[in-house]
């Protein structure tokens, strides 16, 4: 009877882990647009990328409860890591990749150390401080990063060899998309590992999950080491895929931009911020082809609606009437 | 170098007046308030819509603005605030931000993406030059810490001295303790709402011939009344009045003396004030 | 969530779905400007001449119908990138034009290379733009031709100490480089290079510090719009009652916002390509349908840098015979004509623009300001690569 019911309770705690048959045919589907619709192939490209970027962020706010305006800072130095290894230590698209995510969660690391007092609005600024103080970085040492007119020269090496990054961008869009499912893979099984459910607690209730021992420094640092990584890959792979850096990734818009899509999307959830971009960005293009001047008037009224008729509901349509 | 003292403290004092309605909203309503930029543009504009079609005069334009945009934000906040006091922080981000992007993009349609020049009275425009060109005070500036030292010292009266400014004391500190006495949280809250929407109005139109002014008016100074909303506390006045100073002293002069440095100050001094107080440099324990 | 995810999925899928029309008969040309953001004014301006143009030149060029796609650049090269890309391989453009901001052109240089289509540079004015990409031709100008025109105008006219105050960007700093090497040729002497935060809020220390140094002028570079400021400031500073000049590339007295500036501007003397107010009937021609067309605004240089670009575009496509690729670049080198800025033409080996400098004086003329040309330096061409 005993073993029944801890049987049952334990498939019960282990049912998120699963992985669902909705979840094979997304990621299936989303492998096939750049080959099923290759006009679109960039689209899917940047879309992918800031998906990545997007689910970095998750990690943080989500997961670990912390609100960071400043989150590009991240996406901002593993783009300048990745350029410059490509432009002047060696062109190989993976080894940069590898060496602008290690340098990024060494930055991350770093940054942990300024989040772990004060309250949200606090923790707001800091971040943007930080995003701010780097982006007058890169514009002073303009010898290393070329300034405000970007870092160029960047000439990508053919992928694994032998896939050069052509002007369909398919091969862009395939290797950023891999990086995306192979960053959400591990992200999901750590989610649902007991350190994830450790970090958790330490979102819910601080005082609580101190009373019972856990570190909460410690996770928070782990856990925002580990999304500087993440989004440290996606700022590579902007780099590589465009062959181009700028200042503006470390922009407060991409910072606001990649936080309201996580909004949009669903906070909390592995997926919110995947589908937010996706929609997001989909939104964007869709409206600037229709006005260029004014589609951040609608992008904003599409905000203000969405919130005032209530988040969850958007992807509902159903529910949309009811009370 | 006085006379670059002197301009700091005018920058500073502008930036309190907008940025001071910003702080009584977060401390009072909990509230964060990403489009109270768009208040402030709002006074601008309509200051120069009324000087340069109606030829109304400067000084009539200020208390307009302030009245007008006063009146526009307790309509908002009736209609659309007040359902979000109760929603999580980041939806209250999404909706201002919305809010921002929406008037920006208006504006810009209404008026044009140029700059907006506005022509002062002459009186205010000249400049008094003393102990031999140490302390040069431009016309326009002394106005403005006049402007800016008057509401200061009315803000303050109306909180220490009037009952109004106990109800809103009270709110803040715990306003369901407040609702429990008898106070009409509603109202204060709309109350301050307003004024603190007018004040940004004023702001707006007192710091359009010094900060510039164009559609992206709002979010371009957002970063500024955050920071002085974050060093300064939301539990006073004199918070915020305070870290706009400093702000103003530590910009305008830094970059006289160290131009290369120019906006790295600012940051970095927000970020060890911030890292040393977390919660802002002037908070009173208690409440939230 | 599954049934969430599911539904996302399908949404995801139908959304992609749409597929591009592709028409032989068209010449496509992509238009990438900045329509938000702080530079739209420049996004507005360069619009409108080009619509202008198409106006006044009908919409046939080669037998073919010409449709011009306009897409806002959001001042991010990535995206701006990506957009080109787009342009080039769904809607198969056979020339793209615009580009606001060094940092975009630069960014969509291979993809005029790799895919062999001529871009147009109707604003952007680093000096290196060009030379990223075989591809690229510029009508607009270039920051180091009007600095060195002005560098060599001030030491003639008793400007012996300058300071120089540039904001800290591309255009900036060749704005800053090339009057200072030019001016010191020339045996005047810079005390101070200042560079002012794209960011900046106040341009108070800046100009105290310029006051503080007492030099016979200075120097100013700023993006259009950030002009009416510095103005404003220089006056309340009491720069001008301290016998300061104010001396600077056109930017400063654009003639978008110039009327407003009022009293402050008259007297500052600037160098530039273009002015509103240039005596040709050309240009009278043009200010008139400009201004008709578009409410009373005013073209300024960012205009006559679309209107231009047009022009060597359609002259280009006529003599391509509506073909793309190299055939439509080879034909827009080396074209030579009369714009309304006054004679300029495309160096056949640079691609780069080559026009008249004028040194100018803001004035009244019949109750509004204008940059009066009093000073003509013929055919300059760019010194950042006379190098």
């Amino acid at each position: 009877m005993q073993a029944e019911s801890h049987q049952r309770l334990q498939s019960s705690l282990l049912q998120p882990a699963r992985w669902k048959w909705a979840e094979f045919l997304f990621w299936g589907l989303v492998f096939l647009a750049p080959w099923v619709l290759p006009s679109h192939a960039l689209m899917v490209n940047e879309m992918a990328i800031v998906a990545l970027f997007a689910l970095s962020l998750d990690l943080v706010l989500g997961y670990a409860g912390i609100v960071s305006l400043g989150h590009a800072v991240f996406l901002g130095f593993g783009a300048y890591s990745a350029a410059l290894f490509a432009k002047h230590i060696m062109p190989d698209p993976l080894v940069g990749l590898c060496f602008a995510m290690v340098t990024t969660s060494c930055l991350g690391a770093l940054c942990a150390l300024t989040i772990l007092r004060g309250s949200d609005l606090t923790r707001l600024m800091v971040t943007l401080g930080m995003a701010l103080i780097l982006l007058e970085l890169a514009n002073k040492l303009d010898w290393l990063t070329g300034g405000s007119d970007g870092l160029q020269g960047v000439l990508m090496g053919p992928l694994l060899g032998r896939f050069e990054f052509d002007l369909m961008g398919q091969t862009a869009a395939t290797y950023s998309l891999t990086i995306l499912f192979t960053s959400f893979f591990f992200v999901r099984h750590w989610v649902h590992s007991p350190l994830g459910a450790t970090v958790k607690a330490v979102r819910d209730n601080r005082l609580r999950a101190m009373a019972i021992g856990i570190n909460v420094n410690a996770r928070l640092a782990v856990v925002y080491g580990a999304a500087a990584c993440l989004a440290g890959a996606a700022g590579a792979l902007m780099a590589q895929t465009t062959g181009f850096a700028s200042l503006d990734v470390f922009a407060l818009d991409r910072s606001a931009d990649v936080m309201l899509m996580l909004v949009i999307g669903g906070v909390g959830w592995l997926y919110g911020g995947v589908l937010g971009a996706v929609a997001f960005k989909l939104m964007h293009d869709v409206i600037a082809g229709i006005t260029p001047q004014y589609w951040t008037f609608w992008i904003g009224l599409f905000l203000v609606v969405l919130v005032l008729v209530g988040r969850e509901r958007l992807l509902k349509p159903w529910t949309w009437w009811r009370s | 170098m006085l006379t670059i003292l002197f301009d700091g403290i005018a920058y500073g004092m502008l930036l309190f007046i907008l940025a001071v309605g910003l702080s009584v909203t977060m401390g009072l309503m909990n509230f964060i308030n990403l489009a109270h930029g768009a208040f402030a543009m709002a006074g601008g504009y309509l200051t120069v819509v009324l000087m340069q079609r109606f030829g109304v005069p400067f000084l009539i334009c200020l208390p307009l603005a302030f009245l007008a945009t006063g009146f526009l934000g307790a309509i908002m906040e009736r209609s659309l605030y007040r359902p979000m006091y109760a929603k999580p922080h980041l939806d209250q981000v999404l909706f201002s931000i919305g809010l921002a992007f929406m008037s920006v993009s208006a504006i810009d349609y209404f008026m044009g993406s140029q700059q907006q020049i506005m022509q002062l009275p002459d009186m205010l425009k000249g400049r008094t030059e003393i102990w031999d060109g140490a302390l040069g005070m431009g016309h326009y500036r002394l106005f403005i810490i006049a402007i800016c030292a008057a509401l200061t010292l009315a803000l303050q009266y109306v909180l220490a001295k009037t009952t109004f400014g106990s109800r809103l004391r009270a709110s803040v500190d715990d306003s369901r303790v407040a609702a429990g006495l008898g106070i009409n949280v509603n109202s204060v809250f709309a109350i301050t709402f307003a004024v603190g929407s007018g004040l940004a109005g004023l702001g707006g139109a007192l710091g359009a011939e010094v900060l510039g002014l164009d559609p992206t008016f709002p979010l371009k100074f957002m970063v500024y009344f955050l920071i002085v909303v974050a060093v300064g506390g939301t539990s006073s006045i004199t918070g915020p009045l305070l870290a706009a100073l400093l702000l103003g002293i530590a910009d305008v002069p830094g970059k006289y003396y160290v131009p290369k440095l120019g906006a790295f100050i600012v940051y970095s001094l927000m970020l060890l004030i911030l890292l040393w107080r977390p919660q802002g440099l002037f908070v009173r324990k208690g409440g939230h | 969530m599954q049934k969430r995810l599911f539904l996302s999925s399908l949404a995801v899928a139908a959304a992609i779905c749409s597929t591009p029309t592709m028409a032989q008969d068209k010449f496509k040309i992509g238009l990438i400007l900045p329509m938000t953001g702080p530079f739209a004014s420049t996004g507005k301006q360069i619009e409108a001449a080009v619509k202008l143009y198409m106006a006044q030149n009908g919409d046939m060029v080669a037998g073919k119908k010409v449709e011009l796609i306009v897409k806002d650049d959001t001042s991010a090269p990535d995206v701006t990138k990506r957009i080109a890309q787009e342009l080039v391989v769904n809607e198969k453009v056979s020339v793209l034009a615009g580009f606001g901001l060094t940092p975009l052109a630069l960014a969509t240089a291979p993809i005029a290379t790799q895919s062999k289509t001529p871009l147009v540079v109707m604003a952007a004015a680093t000096s290196s733009i060009t030379e990223a990409s075989p591809f690229i031709v510029r009508t607009s100008f270039t920051l180091p031709q009007a600095a060195v025109g002005l560098a060599d105008w001030a030491p003639k006219n008793n400007i012996k100490k300058v300071v120089s105050l540039v904001s800290d960007y591309g255009p900036g700093i060749d704005a800053e480089k090339y009057f200072k090497d030019r001016f010191t040729f020339n045996g005047g002497q810079v005390v101070e290079t200042l560079r002012v935060p794209m960011r900046n809020p106040d341009f108070a220390p800046f100009l105290q510090k310029v006051r503080d140094a007492k030099p016979d002028a200075v120097y100013v570079f700023v993006p259009s719009g950030a002009g009416a400021a510095l103005m404003k400031q220089f006056a309340e500073r009491g720069l001008d009652k301290a016998g300061i000049r104010l001396i600077g590339t056109g930017d400063v007295t654009d003639d978008d916002i110039l009327n407003a500036m009022g009293d402050v501007a008259l007297g500052v003397t600037t160098s530039h390509h273009y002015s509103a107010s240039h005596n040709s009937p050309l240009n009278k021609k043009f200010v008139e349908a400009f201004t008709k067309a578009n409410a009373g605004l005013r073209p300024n240089f960012m205009a006559v840098g679309g209107y231009d670009g047009m022009r060597v575009i359609y002259e280009a496509a006529k003599a391509s015979k509506g073909a793309g690729g190299q055939a439509l670049l080879d034909a827009m080198k080396g074209q030579v004509f009369e714009s309304p800025r006054g004679p300029m033409f495309i160096d056949a080996q640079t691609r780069d623009v080559v026009h008249n400098i004028y040194i100018r004086k803001v004035e009244r003329v019949g109750g509004q300001l204008f940059n009066q040309e009093f000073e003509t330096i013929k055919d300059v061409k760019d010194p950042g690569k006379t190098r």
